[in-house]
């Protein structure tokens, strides 16, 4: 971490998006994470990604669980409202808000012990109901804030930073998250900002329930040799299956890539998700054999990165309800009050 | 022993087996009565099971319109062979005994006490119809076509009441108009009637209702504005989130474009339904849970941070018997301590106590708009005699000007005209801080609201004076709430009288009627019913104006009692409980006797007369 604040003033030559903004003005607080955080690199991620997409910052709602990665949210997106929610229940809570207002956009932020241990049944709920949102597991084995335990996506036979071995087997985030009905599941790296940008750009796109796994190291208790969730065990293990193109509704869609390298996902704006195949037997659009090629490289000790699984045409739990376009929050009396005259008959009826 | 000779003044209770058809029927002979004019009370009584096991309804004819459970039976109608022997025992001495003498009982079976009215139901409906199902429906109907010859019941209203419950199936309506008359063909011509119980035409009960409280507090948050809705099923409250349901698709539904305005969730369990509520809530819809015990058991961590974070949600609690598990089907006040403190730390929520089902309805609406200005927790605390029973009672109403009061929300206008904002500030002096929806300005008003301590801008702070402004804040808004939640109801004995009495909730009808009972035996009391918590200064002042106070509560500890001495500080010698907790509703005859019975143990004396 650091405690010198950045200058507020920004260099006039800084680039601004569509929008009119600059990167800095998808900043948050300084962090008070430990210096080389996988997190920091994420929330660096998150705020690229949402300047590319020429988001308007006070348009999203942040929502997070409790630990390390719950506080970021307070890091990036200074403009926006958050909310550190309960530990484990952060899904319950966007639910509602989203509820609320189907007009902004969600972006839930959590680590392996909320969305994996405590709140491993929210997490799966909220993937079952197809909530209109990117949610974001940044993924360490580890709990930090308590300085060090084994959470449940820790491997079995990995070893503590005091060299005892994990003997539960590991809980799969994406594996879960696919199986309960996420539309997109995706899993990034926290050292390869390359791929997890336009990964959070796609989930951002994405009208539904979007999950991104994070494998993020954590420097202080969860990067030494023995670990599966170090820097240098990720980078040696990293199996990526594709990467991404967007192409713009207004763009002209050319096929420059050979046959069967690509494919083309259209998005609900007529954009267009090009993703370019690393590995040329996976297919993102294909959640059972995305499952099978995930579970068979996990056995190897591979870690599967990537767009791993993309509905074409989502659901969400706005058009499962069939609510109006209008925010809830925003109806008054006259919408939502059925008034006396009503209430008369209603009284009649009950004589 | 002389049979039992009453006018409009009985109990009648249905033995019957679960899932049999009988609860349509038992509630048609409830409401045939209130047609003509003579007020009733029902209860369910139902174990937790679904089919094939006992389940009981209690009728009290009530011409004085007293509402509450009387105790004691008058007629018993016999349709159980499960629970017989028990339910023979249950019928006063020179009650009545109803049952079907198809298969002959020994006289071991019977009571010498009482008189015995045997029909043989099984075998009419076998000798009429051949359809299983359509012996067992009809057999209901039967013997309620008995039942209205022997209590000189009109048939008009019945046929009225079948008419209704069948528009738009005519194919039913006839057959059950036709085994209403082959009961009542049955009994002119075989059974000795009337008996000694009579319904007699009357003018009692007026343009009242008949609803139950879930229902009305389901109304309720349709009128006050609900759009949110996550729920756990959880006797007794399931129907309030059903009835809900029913009343959007009614009301809530967009004429033009077929969408509904809410949304309904029901959730994993408990703690998902509350923080549904809370997220909604801090999105700036109005949001509800209906839950009971071990709902807001589950809640209690989602409790706690709304109340630090300030966040408006509403807990519709329908109360039943604890702890753990306990009576899930069976009623009782006894959640007040677990939702007036639920959660860690120094937290407490507001309770309003609804009397019936009428209060059901204004304050669900009323909730809502509290928890809005209050930003925080709001519970309306009904409890199952309230929610799963139909209650006669004044209509419900609405003044058609009224606007949901939103507190107080920063508007994008305002933040534009330069209002300063900060989330947890006390800028009015009563404690309650502005708040911004997400999404309302590019560039002002953007906040993170945590449930770690912070200080009045929202911003992250362990310094002890930042805590201590909020923690002292929130006690400044409890203050304000005071003067904002229903206010407490004041009835004064005919003569000054020296002791009070406080009670509240469903408690309310047995109490009216055992006032009348204490005062016929020279007795003078004075009511409250204290309908909200915190508790408004005037119940303090009501404790003190009195020499004694008796409490009467539905539950083992005096938990009312309890938060009367931990609130008020009042000294616990002037505040006396009054306790009926085994699950069956309070009755008069329980008050009037524990009361008369505390004053001869107290030695208190004549306790009517002047105050000194």
């Amino acid at each position: 971490m650091t405690y010198l604040a950045k200058p507020k003033l920004h260099h006039p030559s800084m680039p601004t998006n569509a929008r009119g903004f600059t990167r800095r003005d998808y900043e948050g607080r300084i962090s008070t994470l430990c210096a080389g955080c996988g997190h920091d690199s994420i929330s660096a991620a998150i705020i690229q990604a949402c300047w590319e997409e020429d988001i308007e910052p006070h348009r999203v709602a942040k929502l997070s669980g409790i630990g390390c990665s719950s506080k970021t949210p307070d890091y990036f997106l200074g403009n926006s409202h958050g909310f550190n929610t309960v530990h484990g229940r952060m899904p319950s809570v966007l639910t509602g808000a989203n509820l609320a207002n189907r007009s902004l956009l969600y972006l839930g932020i959590s680590g392996d012990g909320d969305s994996a241990s405590i709140g491993l049944g929210q997490f799966a709920h909220l993937m079952r109901r197809g909530v209109n949102m990117t949610y974001i597991c940044e993924n360490n084995g580890v709990y930090g804030l308590t300085k060090g335990q084994f959470s449940a996506t820790a491997d079995k036979g990995s070893a503590s930073k005091k060299g005892v071995a994990n003997m539960d087997a590991p809980l799969d985030t994406v594996s879960l998250a696919l199986l309960m009905g996420a539309t997109f599941v995706a899993r990034g790296f926290s050292g390869d900002k390359g791929q997890l940008v336009p990964l959070i750009r796609a989930a951002l796109r994405h009208q539904g329930s979007a999950f991104i796994d994070v494998i993020s190291p954590c420097v202080a208790f969860n990067n030494h040799a023995g670990s599966t969730k170090s820097y240098d065990y990720v980078r040696a293990h990293n199996e990526s299956v594709n990467f991404l193109d967007f192409i713009e509704a207004r763009e002209e869609i050319t096929t420059d890539y050979a046959p069967g390298t690509a494919v083309d996902v259209v998005q609900h704006d007529g954009s267009v998700i090009r993703l370019h195949k690393a590995a040329a037997d996976y297919n993102a659009t294909d959640k059972v054999s995305a499952m099978n090629y995930i579970q068979s490289h996990q056995a190897k000790g591979e870690i599967v990165t990537g767009l791993l699984y993309m509905e074409n045409s989502p659901s969400d739990i706005h058009r499962n309800l069939n609510t109006v376009e209008q925010p809830l929050n925003s109806l008054g009396a006259p919408e939502l009050c059925p008034g006396s005259a009503i209430l008369e008959k209603i009284n009649a009826s009950l004589r | 022993m002389k049979p039992i000779t009453a006018v409009n003044d009985f109990v009648v209770k249905f033995a019957n087996v679960n899932g049999s058809g009988s609860a349509s029927a038992n509630e048609m002979f409830a409401k045939s009565i209130l047609r003509m004019g003579v007020p009733v009370s029902p209860r369910n009584i139902f174990p937790s099971n679904i089919q094939g096991l006992p389940t009981w309804y209690e009728v009290r004819v009530t011409e004085k319109g007293w509402l509450g459970r009387r105790g004691g039976v008058d007629l018993m109608v016999a349709m159980n062979p499960q629970t017989w022997d028990n339910d023979v025992k249950e019928v006063e001495p020179g009650g009545y005994l109803f049952y079907d003498n198809s298969k002959p009982l020994p006289a071991s079976k019977f009571r010498e006490d009482i008189t015995v009215i045997g029909m043989p139901l099984t075998t009419l409906c076998n000798s009429t119809y051949d359809d299983p199902r359509q012996r067992q429906l009809f057999k209901n109907i039967i013997y309620i076509g008995a039942l209205s010859i022997l209590l000189e019941i009109e048939e008009e209203p019945i046929v009225q009441l079948i008419g209704e419950q069948y528009k738009g199936k005519e194919k039913l309506l006839a057959p059950n108009v036709n085994a209403l008359r082959i009961g009542r063909n049955y009994a002119l011509e075989n059974l000795q009637y009337p008996i000694g119980l009579r319904v007699q035409r009357a003018d009692n009960v007026g343009h009242r209702i008949f609803i139950e409280g879930n229902n009305a507090a389901a109304l309720g948050a349709v009128y006050g504005g609900a759009t949110v809705c996550a729920w756990y099923p959880i006797t007794p409250s399931s129907s309030v989130a059903e009835a809900f349901q029913r009343h959007c698709q009614k009301f809530r539904v967009d004429p033009e474009t077929q969408q509904n305005r809410f949304a309904i969730v029901q959730a994993e369990d408990e703690i998902a339904s509350i923080g549904m509520v809370v997220g909604a809530g801090w999105n700036g819809a109005r949001a509800f849970t209906a839950t009971s015990g071990p709902g807001v058991s589950l809640m209690t961590e989602f409790l706690g941070l709304a109340y630090f974070a300030e966040i408006p949600a509403t807990i519709i609690n329908v109360q039943r018997g604890g702890p753990s598990t306990g009576m899930p089907t069976r009623t009782q006040q006894a959640d007040l301590i677990s939702s007036a403190y639920a959660s860690h730390g120094d937290t407490k929520h507001i309770l309003v106590f609804p009397e019936d089902p009428k209060e059901c309805f204004e304050h669900a609406a009323a909730a809502l708009d509290l928890a809005d200005r209050l930003q925080t927790p709001v519970f309306l605390m009904t409890d199952l005699d309230i929610g799963m029973n139909q209650r006669l009672c004044e209509p419900l109403e609405w003044d058609d000007s009224r606007n949901f009061d939103r507190g107080k929300v920063m508007t994008r206008e305002m933040l534009d005209e330069g209002c300063d904002f900060g989330r947890y500030l006390d800028v009015d002096g009563d404690g309650i801080p502005y708040r911004t929806y997400p999404g309302t300005h590019p560039t002002l008003g953007g906040y993170f609201t945590r449930g770690t301590t912070k200080n009045a801008r929202a911003t992250y702070s362990e310094q002890g004076p930042d805590y201590l402004y909020n923690m002292h804040r929130l006690q400044q808004k409890w203050q304000t709430a005071k003067s904002l939640v229903p206010q407490p109801v004041l009835r004064k004995a005919g003569k000054p009288a020296r002791t009070g009495v406080i009670y509240y909730g469903s408690t309310s009808p047995a109490m009216a009627e055992s006032v009348g009972e204490l005062e016929a035996q020279g007795m003078a009391v004075d009511l409250l019913r204290v309908r909200a918590f915190p508790f408004p200064d005037s119940v303090l002042d009501f404790i003190m104006d009195h020499e004694r106070v008796f409490v009467v509560e539905q539950n083992r500890d005096g938990q009312l009692r309890t938060m009367l001495m931990n609130e008020l500080e009042v000294d616990p010698a002037r505040v006396i409980p009054i306790l009926h907790y085994d699950g069956t509703p309070i009755t008069a005859r329980f008050i009037t006797k524990a009361i008369a019975e505390m004053i001869k143990t107290l030695h208190l004396g004549q306790i009517s007369g002047k105050v000194a």
